[in-house]
């Protein structure tokens, strides 16, 4: 009987994996389900897209500017190797549109959005709001879950696009005035390079990864557990789930869109 | 008015409710008494529904309360949380308002801020209350905000979770008085939990106490004092000994 201890530890994680995948696909059953069923809240949509968009102009700006510097310097560095230093502004637009804006936007708004939905709907949910909004006859998952998923999923492509043009910026100024590139050839070389199904894949990605870091927060947030220790962690869980989804979908997606 | 038979529910292996047996009628006062954990709380929540039991029956006005347009059933019950439960994002009128603002009872803006307004002077708190924030109000006025949006809508149905908890004397007591002028002037049905002796007899006009899943006792708050019930007796008079372990 021992020996088969390890085979039900085994076959109880299992059950239990399978378990949260069921709850999560029925989770995200019912959110997509509500998009179609009225009341909607537009007003909480409205603040759902200036928390998510609008004030995270500032983390995506700086996160893509840095990188896109970064990056230039790294391609001159390495292309050296080679003599390949002139290809820096292609390399920097084809990195930062397709892999470095999406993801890194994808993983600065898991940080930022993932972590604020899921505390602030955890708290909710510790302090009774939930319940409070239930006996107010206002559905939580039309309420709270919708308008964030729906904004997220709509203003990510417009962050991503903002991270992808400052991104190139960043290559563009390192380029420029570091690196000793003529202004004009570095944007002709840019603008020639980039193709269009690079800019959608872009924002595919924006929407796909917007999606995953809202329903992320709000799965997590709902299913927490009871007092400050079940909101961090829902706070935890939730980030690094989105972080890990975002990643996946990023891979499955690039496959989807560029694979030979 | 509100009928719960044989109703059962368990977490897991803690059962909770062991067949709750209750009966509430129209336009009277209810106050449920019982130990921390002895699910009173779960009771009000399975009957609106908050929690799912796990057997039995629960009818409000002879419908079960699983049947039926759940919009329309919740739009009759107004309920009082024991934290209060405001939304920390909103305003206090909003939060008074919150009902008044959406779905089938939805006002104009500027009607609805006048009722949260009137509600709020109702349960004692000026008008310059309504357009601060939840976290910017004391213990007692959040618990006055809480009871100004549970009648905001004037419902049939009122439950109170705990309503004096928390609350200095003076506080609970004036929370005590404006729960009964309410239910009185609103012929409203009511249902408190409470451990407060003297909300019990300031608020009841019947008394159940549930322990061990069980309704021990039920009957008018006159007759609390004389029951003869082991159970209450032991409650009512806060002893350590009796039939109620202190170490549950």
């Amino acid at each position: 009987m021992i020996a088969l201890y390890p085979l039900a530890a085994l076959g109880r994680a299992v059950l239990a994996l399978l378990a949260a995948i069921g709850r999560f696909a029925i989770f995200t059953g019912q959110t997509v389900s509500h998009l179609v069923r009225p009341p909607f809240y537009p007003r909480e949509f409205g603040q759902a897209m200036m928390q998510i968009g609008y004030f995270s102009l500032p983390v995506v700006g700086l996160t893509a500017l840095f990188t896109g510097g970064a990056l230039a310097l790294q391609i001159y560095a390495g292309g050296a190797r080679f003599s390949a230093e002139a290809v820096v502004p292609q390399i920097v637009a084809i990195g930062m549109v397709r892999e470095l804006g999406p993801v890194l936007v994808g993983l600065m708004i898991a940080a930022r959005v993932t972590s604020s939905i899921a505390a602030e709907i955890a708290t909710m949910k510790v302090t009774e709001q939930i319940d409070a909004l239930v006996t107010l006859s206002t559905h939580p998952m039309k309420y709270l879950t919708l308008p964030r998923v729906l904004a997220a999923t709509l203003v990510m492509p417009l962050l991503v696009g903002v991270g992808d043009i400052i991104g190139i910026y960043g290559g563009f100024l390192v380029g420029t005035e570091r690196l000793g590139f003529n202004a004009a050839t570095y944007l002709k070389n840019t603008a020639d390079f980039l193709e269009l199904r690079d800019i959608v894949s872009s924002l595919a990605k924006g929407a796909v990864f917007g999606f995953i870091a809202a329903l992320m927060g709000c799965y997590y947030g709902m299913n927490s557990t009871r007092g400050a220790m079940g909101v961090g962690r829902a706070t935890k869980g939730s980030v690094v789930a989105a972080a890990v989804l975002i990643l996946a979908a990023n891979f499955i997606l690039t496959e989807a869109f560029f694979a030979l | 008015m509100i009928r719960l038979t044989d109703i059962h529910k368990a977490f897991g292996s803690n059962h909770v409710l062991r067949g709750v047996n209750l009966h509430v009628p129209r336009g009277t006062s209810m106050v449920i008494i019982g130990g921390s954990g002895t699910g009173k709380s779960i009771a009000l929540k399975c009957i609106l529904g908050l929690v799912t039991h796990d057997s039995g029956t629960i009818e409000v006005d002879g419908q079960d309360v699983r049947k039926g347009d759940r919009d329309a059933f919740l739009a009759r019950f107004g309920m009082l949380f024991q934290g209060g439960a405001l939304f920390d994002s909103l305003p206090v009128w909003q939060n008074v308002a919150f009902r008044l603002m959406r779905g089938s009872l939805k006002r104009p803006r500027a009607e609805a801020r006048e009722i949260a307004i009137e509600k709020l002077r109702r349960v004692g708190l000026k008008p310059d209350v309504a357009d601060k924030l939840p976290a910017e109000l004391s213990g007692g006025m959040q618990k006055r905000v809480g009871l100004a949006r549970a009648i905001a809508a004037e419902p049939e149905i009122i439950f109170f979770d705990e309503p004096t908890t928390g609350l200095d004397p003076i506080m609970a007591g004036v929370i005590n008085e404006l729960i009964r002028e309410i239910v009185t002037e609103m012929g409203a049905t009511a249902m408190t939990i409470t451990h407060d002796m003297t909300s019990v007899r300031a608020i009841a006009d019947n008394v159940a106490m549930l322990h061990d899943g069980v309704i021990k006792w039920t009957g008018p708050v006159a007759q609390m004092d004389n029951s003869g019930d082991p159970y209450l007796d032991q409650f009512i008079h806060g002893r350590a000994t009796g039939p109620i372990e202190a170490v549950r």
